[in-house]
């Protein structure tokens, strides 16, 4: 179980909408964490080297928020295994795919993207097929 | 500048998916289980995120530029192909199994770095995956 929170998440979705609206505004560019993940890591900084900076505020406000106000929202991970399982599929499939939660589910859906709206409707489906399979059909705790 | 800038980008969408709860995996897990446990606070958080940003892409595309780059990159409009949807689907399978997708776990990893570092380490083995069989 964890609390329904329309309040703080619908807050929260607001700064990630402002954070998207200034990048497009101001850089006239996407943020896709999957695209600015894989950029990076080819040494593809961008202007300014602009992408490892958003990453490292992206990694840092959060700690730096949590000592000054902890989350209410908890932390209930799953087991090592499904991270390592789960983490390479996502790593996968968003490449494969071009673009994952951020890149197709917020950016690409506000710019009405056929190929972002498909995408988000297909990974929605297999998520919630996934979580079906393991939690109702194998009993899973995950 | 453009450092600023990209540092206050992205502390805003940390914050904001600190605040909005995405940072913890059973949030996510929670929100799939539709015939479970359902938490539907993540319609919220796209329901937030999707108009801002809208409003943000409908300035950008009335300008002859972006007012820091000199050009504007974004996704061309392009067909739906079988890489995007087998793609995404392998993407929705391992989000549905760890509850995590690349933001929250860079919002998360100096939080919990025992459970996010592994994630992340399997997220570049995937990505590597990409580049080794499919470039």
């Amino acid at each position: 179980m964890t609390e329904f929170t329309p309040v703080l998440s619908l807050s929260g979705g607001l700064l990630i909408g402002l954070s998207a609206a200034a990048a497009f505004v101001l850089f006239g560019r996407v943020i896709g964490m999957t695209g600015i993940l894989a950029r990076t890591l080819d040494f593809d900084f961008g202007e300014g080297s602009w992408r490892p900076f958003f990453l490292l505020g992206l990694i840092l406000t959060p700690l730096i928020l949590s000592l000054v106000a902890p989350s209410p929202h908890g932390f209930e991970p799953m087991g090592l295994i499904p991270m390592l399982i789960g983490g390479f599929l996502v790593g996968y499939g968003s490449r494969v795919g071009s673009g994952c939660t951020s890149g197709h589910g917020i950016c690409g859906i506000s710019r009405l993207s056929k190929r972002s709206i498909v995408a988000t409707c297909t990974f929605m489906t297999t998520a919630i097929l996934t979580v079906f399979v393991i939690r109702h059909l194998m009993g899973g705790a995950s | 500048m453009i450092q600023v800038i990209a540092l206050v980008l992205g502390s805003l969408f940390g914050a904001g998916l600190y605040l909005a709860g995405m940072t913890n995996p059973a949030k996510i897990v929670n929100f799939l289980d539709i015939a479970g446990t359902w938490d539907p606070s993540l319609i919220f958080v796209m329901g937030g995120g999707i108009p801002v940003a809208a409003i943000g892409f409908i300035m950008l595309r009335r300008r002859a530029r972006p007012v820091i780059f000199a050009d504007i990159q974004v996704p061309q409009y392009g067909d739906i192909d079988r890489p995007l949807v087998l793609g995404s689907a392998v993407f929705g399978i391992g989000w549905g199994i760890s509850g995590l997708c690349p933001g929250p776990a860079f919002a998360s990893v100096l939080l919990e770095p025992s459970v996010i570092i592994p994630y992340l380490v399997a997220l570049v083995l995937g990505s590597l995956a990409y580049e080794r069989f499919h470039r």
